[in-house]
């Protein structure tokens, strides 16, 4: 069976069964006890939740109708801008930078009263894959602490499998939405590149970057994207959603849908994980949808194009961050070349620090056409190889992360290996199609597995319908022992 | 040996779109430091360009003014470099798809400079040294400017003027820009080399930087020609290096050389999507361009008659050509206007600005009565000059500073009788004349003149007084 929380919140909350008030205060109450463990809030906004809150419950009590996500507490990945409220990127360089506007998602939302308990921990600048490059500590995997939440949006999937918030927004550029939604055991959907406007979205690789909800089930995911997915003047690259929206369409009957599996997917990964994907087409084999199997031998590419396109634009993307303006400033300084440089080299983590030095180099006279360019010729390729498989299927199903959470620790102290983790995540953002993954099974350590349903442009409504059908037969969502019981 | 100079120019000119070329904020020159900006233009983490459609609108202009292709297909790339006044420590501008190419523009010798490239890009903030502190106004970043990039076709400093002054001259005609080079609106870049004349192999470049005035351009061409056949008849070297121009030493010095040229690390900026400009935008663009000054000035000396030099101010700026034309309609001599402007009027218009604005006291429509009132030979010459000055004193009409009276011709009696108390009244002038001098006569035109408050025909008053004379 297939639930949708804020649904039922919703109802909750229009017949009166407890009040917007009440529900703020119990969340707020989960993030003051778990939040210490979890390290997935960076910033709570009490005193605003409360205050949105209570406006809600007088709309409410005057007999207003109220929108659907209207009181339901939620969070943002600290990368979006929140007038008012410092946004950090969990970056010592911008330890307390508060921004001056709102980025449109939270534009959107906030004109529709949704209530927003808090920023949550990421990697720095969205750059890592544990959550542990974040300067405030990683955030914890709700079903292990023992366990990373994933990343980069690690907080937001923290706080939304642990239930100390009802959905977020994290930002997902090589698989920073889906991977930590894997790992935590929950949905996360990474639209359409150009779907959800990123302005307002601090930059890590502009040309890959973009915006989703991370919730616990299909439909809330379905019902978030419907809410932020609107054309943005502010964003020459938005399109906003095209078609009805995906909410129409997302409990169809699949019969005949095709569903594409590629080998190479399913290469080098961890035998629980294989398993718990080969056990999902199964479930649609019985929900009448046809398995097509597909070559696509230009997935090996999809690393290195990822990661010399993502450092390069971050490399031109962060060089604004010179303590000039606004953030962290070092002391004791020469002159000016000398402020930048100590800024820099003691503003930005290592992971961050790397990535900037790898991207200069791709972009440098001499090795541009050897990497950049050649990078940016296979981005076609891959491009092109996907238009292909959609030619034949309607989604295209794969693991989302080769293995389940990685112990603490782990990850940052190989990063080349944890680089090759993003292997099944990265071809999306590359080619700029939707993907969403779902939770599809634990292993035998209780850890959660996740699958990925990967849509072609703007094929939004298709990849959720697949989704919540799979959803609603086997559902693989387990509460953790965090956060609010309701 | 006898050396030839070689230059080309890069020039930067801020486009007079109201608003800036990524962000809304003014494009008003000035204002209090940072008072024209907002988190766009300032680059704060998140925020996004959107290209002003203007600013593309007014590139296409400048390109087909200066006889350019218009790229169909165009897109915005991002230039690397850290500095202060650089908020997000790239510049958006265009690398190698500008969004015009080979166009010309054509000297008074014939010769033709060819244009190599325009783009446009977003101007950066400004520093402000204050009691030892460095501070930051970001008002003129973003900014939009076009860069016209010339090919190295100068052969000599009155070239390098005469293209500046044309250039500036389109620009304003064409309304993307006012020029202003004192404000920085226009700011030229020269590479510089010298080469043994008939020799085909260009000599090793210097670039002068950032100069704000055409007599600064024609100094600083001019030391740094000399400086580099001074290297070479020494038998040094001239080194490849960026110069700057000091206006006070009238000299070059190193600003920087080749090895620490910057690696700007050009790649497409992501954030903006491809530039698509259809044929009919630049036939449109082609239509609604005004009479460009070249074709002005030559149409002013081969159907209006006018001597080349009157043509030439004329059509140097765009409103007085406008007030020109609309002061010789309907009138039988163009040189006629073309002498009250020249002449009387361009007296009240000193400055730079006040050309280009001319807002003078006496309006076009005024000026052409008054030479209507000329041609049909209500007034003489005398009397309208004299009139054009007090008009221009205060701003009235023609009509309403001559009276009814001073209209008309003088009669043959008057005229007779006027040229008798003329000899009469001026012995000395008559011997004088009678001894040889023959502009004494003038004294006595001058007689007639002045009594008939201008109405006498003076060649006709001359011819009688000398009659009168030698009976």
């Amino acid at each position: 069976m297939s639930e949708s929380k804020i649904v039922q919140l919703h109802e909750s909350l229009v017949k009166k069964e407890i009040s917007c008030r009440e529900l703020t205060e119990k969340y707020i109450g989960a993030i003051e006890k778990d939040n210490a463990e979890l390290n997935a809030y960076v910033t709570v906004t009490a005193d605003e939740a409360l205050k949105t809150a209570e406006a809600v419950d007088k709309k409410i009590a005057s007999g207003e109708e109220i929108a659907l996500l209207e009181g339901i507490p939620m969070t943002l990945k600290d990368n979006i801008s929140t007038d008012g409220i410092r946004t950090t990127c969990c970056s010592k360089i911008l330890e307390d930078y508060v921004p001056i506007y709102d980025a449109t998602v939270w534009d959107i939302l906030k004109k529709q009263n949704a209530v927003l308990l808090g920023k949550t921990n990421m990697d720095e600048f969205a750059m890592g894959s544990s959550c542990e490059t974040s300067y405030f500590g990683g955030a914890k995997n709700p079903h292990n602490t023992g366990h990373v939440a994933g990343g980069s949006s690690g907080g937001v999937a923290s706080a939304v499998g642990g239930n100390i918030a009802v959905y977020g927004l994290g930002s997902d550029t090589g698989g920073s939405i889906r991977q930590p939604a894997s790992f935590c055991g929950i949905v996360g959907l990474k639209p359409t590149y150009g779907a959800v406007s990123r302005f307002g979205l601090i930059a890590y690789a502009s040309s890959l970057d973009q915006i989703g909800p991370i919730t616990t089930n299909v439909e809330d995911a379905a019902i978030v994207f419907d809410a932020i997915a609107q054309y943005d003047k502010m964003d020459s690259t938005s399109r906003g959603r095209q078609g009805s929206p995906v909410y129409d369409s997302l409990k169809n009957d699949i019969k005949g849908m095709k569903i594409g599996i590629a080998k190479e997917y399913l290469e080098g990964i961890r035998d629980d994980v294989r398993q718990a994907v080969e056990d999902a087409a199964k479930v649609y084999q019985s929900l009448g949808a046809e398995i097509v199997y597909f070559d696509l031998p230009s997935l090996k590419y999809a690393l290195p194009v990822y990661y010399i396109i993502a450092c390069a634009e971050a490399s031109s993307n962060l060089g604004r961050y010179d303590g000039i303006r606004y953030g962290y400033k070092a002391e004791n300084y020469k002159d000016l070349n000398d402020m930048v440089k100590k800024t820099r080299s003691t503003g930005f983590g290592e992971e961050v620090k790397r990535r900037i030095l790898l991207g200069t180099y791709v972009l440098s006279s001499g090795y541009y056409d050897a990497y950049y360019k050649k990078a940016q010729n296979l981005r076609g390729t891959i491009v092109k190889a996907f238009k292909d498989a959609f030619e034949s299927c309607d989604v295209i199903l794969a693991p989302t992360v080769p293995m389940t959470a990685f112990e603490n620790g782990h990850a940052v102290s190989d990063p080349v290996e944890t680089y090759l983790t993003d292997i099944c995540t990265v071809p999306v953002n590359i080619c700029g199609l939707p993907g969403v993954s779902v939770p599809c099974g634990f292993n035998a350590k209780g850890m959660p597995i996740g699958m990925q349903l990967i849509g072609n442009t703007f094929g939004e409504a298709k990849i959720l319908n697949a989704a919540w059908q799979y959803e609603n037969a086997a559902n693989q969502f387990r509460a953790a022992g965090f956060g609010v019981k309701l | 040996m006898k050396y030839e100079l070689v230059a080309g120019f890069e020039t930067h000119v801020e486009l007079a779109t109201n608003t800036k070329i990524f962000c809304s904020c003014t494009t008003a020159f000035g204002g209090e430091p940072n008072t024209h900006c907002c988190p766009i233009c300032i680059g704060l983490p998140g925020t996004l360009p959107k290209l002003n459609k203007r600013v593309v609108e007014y590139a296409i202009r400048a390109g087909l003014a200066t006889n350019c292709e218009i790229a169909e297909i165009s897109k915005m790339d991002r230039k690397n470099y850290c500095y202060p006044d650089l908020p997000k420590a790239y510049q958006i501008s265009q690398y190698d798809k500008p969004l015009c190419e080979h166009g010309y523009i054509q000297l008074s010798n014939g010769r033709k400079i060819r244009i190599l490239r325009i783009h446009i890009e977003e101007d950066a903030g400004k520093l402000v040294h204050r009691r030892g502190d460095t501070l930051v106004d970001y008002n003129r970043g973003g900014v939009p400017l076009i860069e016209i990039v010339t090919e190295p076709d100068f052969r000599s400093v009155d070239e390098a003027k005469e293209y500046v002054e044309k250039l500036q001259t389109i620009m304003r005609y064409i309304g993307v820009s006012d020029c202003k080079m004192q404000e920085g609106s226009m700011r030229c870049d020269v590479n510089i080399s010298v080469r043994p004349e008939g020799s085909e192999k260009l000599g090793t470049r210097t670039e002068i930087k950032n100069m704000n005035s055409i007599t600064f351009i024609a100094k600083a061409m001019e030391y740094e020609f000399a400086r580099q056949v001074d290297l070479i008849e020494s038998g040094e070297k001239v080194i490849q290096e960026t110069l700057r121009y000091d206006d006070v030493t009238n000299t070059t010095s190193s600003m920087r050389g080749k090895e620490d040229a910057n690696d700007y690390r050009y790649f497409r900026d992501p954030d903006l999507v491809t530039i698509h400009v259809p044929g009919e935008l630049v036939e449109k663009v082609r239509e609604e361009l005004p009479e460009l000054p070249e074709a002005k000035k030559e149409r002013y000396i081969s159907e209006l008659g006018l001597p080349e030099s009157d043509a030439l101010l004329l059509t140097k700026y765009r409103k007085i050509a406008e007030y020109f034309e609309k002061a010789i309609e309907g009138t039988k001599t163009p040189k006629t206007a073309a002498n009250f402007i020249i002449g009387q009027i361009f007296r009240s218009v000193e400055t730079e600005s006040e050309k280009e604005e001319f807002d003078v006291s006496v309006s076009a429509e005024n000026l052409n009565e008054l030479i209507k009132l000329l041609d049909s030979g209500k007034i003489r010459m005398n009397l309208a000059k004299s009139t054009l000055d007090k008009m221009l004193e205060t701003g009235k009409k023609a009509t309403e500073l001559i009276s009814e009276s001073d209209m008309g011709g003088l009669d043959e009696n008057a005229l007779n009788d006027l040229c008798r108390q003329a000899v009469e009244a001026n012995p000395k002038a008559v011997s004088d004349y009678l001894a040889g001098k023959e502009k004494a006569v003038k004294a006595m035109v001058g007689f007639v003149m002045k009594n008939s408050r201008g109405k006498a025909d003076a060649a006709l008053a001359e011819q009688k007084i000398i009659e009168l004379i030698k009976k």
